[in-house]
C-alpha cells in the first residue's frame, strides 16, 4: 500500500481544499449549533466543544496541507514559473498543480480563521 | 493539412457554405419566436432583463420622491411596500441573475469555438420561463398585487394572509418558476463549458469568463435548491397551513431566514463574479497583453465560490444565535475578503504591465471597481457582528448593498454593453454618449447613496415610508433623491444609445477593439456561431495564431458543412479538450415554447388555487415535455460515425458518463439532491429547537418505514440488472426487469405512504408530522417521476428507438434512479429510526 496517492488525471483534485474547508466550517457550525441548543445531550462541557474545533482544525489543516504537497508535486515542484499557457499537456498539468497549490493556501488560511473563535470564546453566549 | 482539402473547388466551397446557412437559418416572420439559436436567446433574454431592470428603475425612482422630504404623501405606505419589495425582488430575480445567464448564452459559444449550447432548446425553454414569470410578477403591482414584505419575504408577516394578500404567493410562485429556469441554464452551462470547447482548449487556455462561468453555474446548483425548499414549505403553509414557520405550532421563523440566505448570499457572488468574468475579459483588450495571474484568477472564482457558502449568517446577526456560531460566519466573511482582493491586484497588475487604452467600457469597469471597493469596506464593516448590531436594518446596509451590486455588477455589466455590443450588429455604441453616460451614474450614484450611510449612522431604519421633520435625516434624503435622478438621467442615455438608429453607420470591422479571444472572429450577420470549428493553441488565439480567423471563415476547420442538414458541434474532453464526439442539438421548436407557458400558466393558475386550470396546465406540459423528449433526445443516427474534416472521423452517438445528456442528468440531480438536503436539515433544525421536537406525536411506523426502504433498493437494483441485460442484447429480459421495477416502485411508494398514514400524522397540528410528511412527499414525488421515465424506456424500447447499443435514455434512467435510491433510504432512514434513537 502507497502512503501518497498517485498523480492522477482529473479536473476535480482542484476542489480539494476548498472541500475540507467545507467540511471543517460544516463541522464546527453543526457541532457548536448543536451543543449550544441541547447542552445536556452529550454532557460534556464548552471546553470539550473547543477541544473538538481544535482536533477537526488539526486534520483539516493537515489534509490541506498534504493537497498543497499533493498540488506542488503535480506543479512539479515548482521547477517552471507561470503563465503555464502552452497548448501541452505539460502545461495543463502545471496550471492544474499552481492552481491547486493556491486554493490550498487560500483554503488553510480560512480554516484558521473559521477556528479562530473557538480560541476567545468560552461559552455559547446569547 | 491534406492536399484535397486546398484543391477544394469554389463551387464546392459556395455549397457548403449555404448548407450550413440553411441549417442554422433563423425562421421568419412570427416563427421567429421559435427559434433557439444561442445568439437569439441571448439577445432576449438580455433586453427582457434589461427591461424589468428599468421598470425595477422606475420603482426606484417613485420611492426617492417619497423620501425626497419629511411627511409627504405621494405614496401610500402599501403601495411604498409594494415597491420596495418588488424593485429588491425584481433587481436581484430578474435582472441581476438572467442577465448574466443571458450574456453566457450569448457569449460561450463563440468564446468556446463552438456553434451552440449543447441544449439549445432548454436555452429557449429557460428563456420563455423566465420571461412569463417575469411579467407575471412585475404586472402584480399594476393590480394592487405585488408583494409587499421585502423581497426576502420574512415570516411570520409573509406567511399572514392577512397582512400580505396574494402578493406573497405571486412571489413565492413566480420565482420558483424563475428558480426553475436558472437551474436549466447552470446544466447548459456546465454541460457547455465543460464538454463542448474547441479542440485544443485545454483547461489552461480557457477564456477566464468560461472559468468564471464554470464556478457560477456549480454554485447556482448549490445555493438555489435550498430557496426552491423554503418555498415549498412556505407555500404549504400558506396554502394548506401546514406550519412550519408558525411558532405556536412549533414551527420556526429562523428556519426560513436560513434557507433564504443559503441562498441569497451565494447569490450576491453569483451576480457578482460573471460580471467580473466580463471585467476579465476586457482588461487584457484594453491593455492589449495577456491577462497577469491568469492561475490566480482561477484561485479567486474558485476560492470565492466556495467561501460565498459559509457568510449566510451574517445577515442573521441580530437574530439570537450563539455568538460562537456568528463567529464562525464573521471569520468566514473576513476569509472572503481575500480572494476578492486577488482579483482587483489581478486587473491591477494587467493595467499596469500594458498599455492601457482608456475607453468607454474601461471607464464603466474601473468606476465600477473604485465602487465595489467602497461597498466591499463596508462589507467588512458590516461583517464584524458588534458593528452589524448598530447598522442592522438601516440605511447603511442600504447603501453598502448598493455600493456592492452597482459597482460590482452594473457598471461592468455596462462595460460589457458597451464592449461587446458590436457583436451583436457589426456597430459601435458611441464613445461620446458613453463618457456622458458614465459621468452621470458615476457621480449620480455617489450622490444618491454615500449619503444613505450617513442616515442609516444617524439611526434612519430601512423600508420606511416617511419619516418627521427635524430628525437630522432631511437633507440628507433629499441629496439622495436629486443624485437618483442624475443616475437615472445616465442609465437613459445609456437605453437612448443603445435603441437610437444606427442604419445610416457604415458597417464596423470585425474585432474593433482588437481582442484576442475566439468571440470576435463570429460574423453577426451569420448564424452559425463559427464557420468552421477551429483549432486552439493559445489563450488568446486572436493574437498567437495570425491566420485563425481567416482559416476558420474559409472553412478550413472542422464540421465546415452539414451534409446531412443538422445542426451539429463537437464534443471535447474536459482537460484537453481532444474531439470525441459530433453533437447533434435541436433546432427550431414551438414545444419550448408550449412547455414553457404551459408550466407557466399551471405556476400561474396554482397562485390563485385553481386547481382543475392547475392540473389541465400540468397535463399539457407534461405532454409537451414527453413529446420534445420522445422527438428531440436520444436519436439513433443513420450511421455510427462521420468525417469531421482534416482527416478525423466521430462518433454520432454516446450514452452514459460519454455522453453531454448524462451530464445533464447528473448535474441536474445534484441540485435536486440540495434542495431534499435543505428538506432533511429543516427535520434536524426542528429537533435542535425543541426539547421533544416530536410534542408526544406518534411517529411514523419504523416497519413500514424500512420496508419502503427495501422496496426502494430493489427497485433500483432490478434497474441496474435491466440496464446490464440490455448491454448483453436480452431485449426481452430488460424488458421484463423494466415492468418488474416499476411494480417494486409503486409498492414502495404505497408502503412509504402508509408510515406516516398508518399513526395518522396530521400534518397541519404541529410542525413534526408536517415536516415527515413533506419529506415522504418528495420522495413519493420523485418516485412517480422515476416510474414514468421507467415506462418512457420501456416505450423507447418497443418502438425500437432504445437497443442495446444505443442505451441513452436507460442509462440516464438508472442515474437517476441511483439519486432516487440515496434520497429514499435517507428519507425513510431518518424518519423510521431517528425519533426512536432519540
Amino acid at each position: 500500500m502507497r502512503l501518497i496517492p498517485k498523480e492522477i488525471e482529473t479536473l476535480w483534485t482542484l476542489f480539494t481544499a476548498p472541500v475540507v474547508w467545507v467540511v471543517h466550517f460544516l463541522a464546527c457550525y453543526v457541532g457548536a449549533a448543536i451543543y449550544c441548543a441541547k447542552p445536556e445531550l452529550i454532557g460534556l462541557s464548552f471546553s470539550a466543544v473547543r477541544a473538538g474545533i481544535a482536533a477537526v482544525t488539526v486534520i483539516a489543516l493537515s489534509l490541506i496541507a498534504l493537497s498543497a504537497w499533493l498540488a506542488w508535486r503535480q506543479w512539479g515542484f515548482g521547477t517552471d514559473d507561470p503563465p503555464h499557457d502552452d497548448p501541452t499537456r505539460r502545461d495543463r498539468t502545471l496550471f492544474q498543480g499552481f492552481a491547486t497549490l493556491l486554493l490550498s493556501g487560500l483554503s488553510f488560511i480560512a480554516v484558521i480563521f473559521t477556528a479562530m473563535p473557538a480560541l476567545f470564546l468560552t461559552g455559547c453566549i446569547r | 493539412m491534406s492536399a484535397a482539402i486546398k484543391e477544394r473547388s469554389r463551387e464546392e466551397y459556395k455549397a457548403q457554405e449555404e448548407r450550413l446557412r440553411a441549417v442554422w437559418a433563423n425562421p421568419a416572420g412570427w416563427r421567429y419566436w421559435t427559434s433557439v439559436n444561442n445568439f437569439q436567446i441571448g439577445l432576449w433574454y438580455g433586453s427582457a432583463a434589461f427591461a424589468f431592470m428599468l421598470f425595477a428603475g422606475v420603482l426606484a425612482l417613485l420611492m426617492r420622491l417619497q423620501l425626497a422630504v419629511p411627511d409627504n404623501d405621494f405614496l401610500s405606505a402599501e403601495f411604498f411596500n409594494q415597491a420596495f419589495t418588488l424593485h429588491g425582488t425584481v433587481m436581484m430575480f430578474l435582472f441581476a441573475v438572467p442577465i448574466f445567464e443571458a450574456v453566457a448564452i450569448f457569449l460561450l459559444p463563440p468564446m468556446l469555438g463552438a456553434r451552440e449550447m449543447p441544449f439549445p432548446r432548454l436555452g429557449a425553454f429557460s428563456f420563455w420561463s423566465f420571461f412569463l414569470g417575469g411579467v407575471f410578477v412585475c404586472g402584480s403591482i399594476f393590480f394592487n398585487a405585488a408583494p409587499s414584505a421585502g423581497w426576502f419575504m420574512y415570516p411570520p408577516l409573509a406567511t399572514d394572509k392577512e397582512f400580505s394578500g396574494i402578493g406573497a404567493d405571486i412571489w413565492l410562485l413566480g420565482l420558483s418558476f424563475i428558480e426553475v429556469a436558472s437551474i436549466a441554464a447552470a446544466v447548459e452551462l456546465i454541460v457547455g463549458i465543460m464538454k463542448c470547447r474547441a479542440p485544443g482548449m485545454r483547461i489552461n487556455l480557457m477564456p477566464l469568463f468560461a472559468w468564471y462561468l464554470l464556478i457560477v453555474a456549480g454554485m447556482i446548483l448549490f445555493a438555489f435548491p435550498p430557496l426552491i425548499a423554503g418555498d415549498l414549505l412556505f407555500e404549504m403553509e400558506r396554502m394548506f397551513d401546514w406550519p412550519f414557520f408558525d411558532a405556536a405550532r412549533g414551527g420556526d421563523p429562523l428556519l426560513w431566514q436560513h434557507l433564504f440566505w443559503i441562498f441569497g448570499h451565494p447569490e450576491v457572488y453569483i451576480i457578482f463574479l460573471p460580471a467580473i468574468a466580463l471585467m476579465a475579459m476586457i482588461v487584457p483588450t484594453f491593455s492589449q497583453r495577456p491577462i497577469v495571474g491568469y492561475s490566480w484568477i482561477v484561485l479567486a472564482a474558485v476560492g470565492t465560490g466556495f467561501l460565498s457558502f459559509g457568510l449566510w449568517v451574517h445577515h442573521m446577526f441580530a437574530t439570537g444565535l450563539p455568538q460562537i456560531s456568528l463567529a464562525f460566519f464573521s471569520a468566514a466573511s473576513e476569509a472572503v475578503a481575500i480572494p476578492t482582493g486577488v482579483q482587483i491586484f489581478v486587473f491591477i497588475a494587467t493595467m499596469l504591465a500594458g498599455r492601457v487604452i482608456f475607453s468607454t467600457p474601461m471607464l464603466f469597469g474601473a468606476g465600477g471597481l473604485a465602487i465595489f471597493v467602497i461597498g466591499g469596506l463596508t462589507g467588512v464593516m458590516v461583517a464584524l457582528a458588534p458593528f452589524d448590531w448598530q447598522a442592522h436594518d438601516t440605511y447603511f446596509v442600504v447603501a453598502h448593498l448598493h455600493y456592492v451590486l452597482i459597482g460590482g455588477m452594473l457598471f461592468p455589466v455596462v462595460a460589457g454593453l458597451y464592449y461587446y455590443y458590436p457583436l451583436i450588429n457589426a456597430k459601435k455604441l458611441s464613445d461620446r454618449l458613453g463618457r456622458l453616460a458614465f459621468w452621470l451614474m458615476f457621480c449620480g450614484f455617489n450622490i444618491a447613496f454615500f449619503p444613505m450611510h450617513l442616515s442609516g449612522l444617524r439611526g434612519m431604519p430601512r423600508r420606511v415610508f416617511t419619516y418627521p421633520a427635524e430628525i437630522g435625516w432631511d437633507w440628507l434624503n433629499l441629496i439622495s433623491t436629486a443624485g437618483a435622478f442624475i443616475f437615472a438621467a445616465g442609465v437613459l442615455v445609456v437605453v437612448f444609445d443603445v435603441l437610437r438608429p444606427k442604419h445610416r453607420e457604415p458597417r464596423g470591422e470585425l474585432n474593433p477593439w482588437n481582442a484576442g479571444t475566439l468571440e470576435w472572429i463570429s460574423e453577426p450577420e451569420e448564424d452559425w456561431g463559427v464557420r468552421s470549428i477551429p483549432i486552439v493553441r493559445s489563450r488568446y488565439p486572436l493574437w498567437d495564431q495570425k491566420d485563425l480567423a481567416r482559416k476558420v471563415n474559409e472553412g478550413r476547420y472542422y464540421l465546415p458543412d452539414a451534409e446531412e442538414g443538422r445542426r451539429e458541434g463537437l464534443v471535447t474532453s474536459v482537460l484537453d479538450a481532444e474531439p470525441i464526439q459530433v453533437l447533434r442539438v435541436g433546432g427550431t421548436s414551438n414545444v419550448t415554447i408550449v412547455s414553457a407557458l404551459s408550466l407557466g400558466a399551471a405556476f400561474i393558475a396554482l397562485t390563485f388555487h385553481w386547481w382543475i386550470a392547475t392540473a389541465l396546465a400540468a397535463i399539457i406540459c407534461f405532454c409537451a415535455v414527453i413529446y420534445w423528449l420522445w422527438t428531440g433526445t436520444g436519436e439513433i443516427p443513420e450511421k455510427p460515425e462521420k468525417d469531421v474534416g482534416l482527416g478525423l472521423s466521430l462518433p454520432l452517438y454516446a450514452s452514459g458518463p460519454d455522453s453531454v445528456g448524462w451530464w445533464a442528468m447528473f448535474i441536474t440531480m445534484v441540485g435536486d439532491g440540495t434542495a431534499f438536503a435543505s428538506l432533511v436539515f429543516g427535520y434536524f433544525f426542528y429537533w435542535t429547537i425543541h426539547a421533544d421536537f416530536t410534542a408526544g406525536i406518534a411517529g411514523p411506523d419504523a416497519v413500514w418505514s424500512l420496508v419502503a426502504a427495501f422496496l426502494f433498493a430493489a427497485a433500483w437494483g432490478l434497474m441496474m440488472a435491466a440496464r446490464m441485460f440490455n448491454r448483453r442484447r436480452a431485449t426481452a429480459a430488460m424488458r421484463g426487469l423494466l415492468v418488474l421495477s416499476l411494480l417494486t416502485a409503486v409498492a414502495a411508494s404505497a408502503t412509504g405512504l402508509a408510515a406516516p398514514w398508518s399513526p395518522g400524522m396530521d400534518p397541519t397540528r404541529h410542525v413534526y408530522p408536517a415536516i415527515v410528511w413533506i419529506l415522504v412527499i418528495w420522495v413519493l414525488a420523485h418516485a412517480a417521476l422515476g416510474t414514468v421515465m421507467q415506462a418512457y424506456c420501456l416505450a423507447r424500447s418497443l418502438a425500437g428507438r432504445l437497443t442495446p447499443k444505443h442505451d441513452v435514455d436507460l442509462s440516464n434512467v438508472v442515474l437517476y434512479w441511483h439519486f432516487l435510491l440515496v434520497t429514499a433510504v435517507i428519507t425513510f432512514a431518518i424518519i423510521g429510526l431517528f425519533p426512536a434513537a432519540m
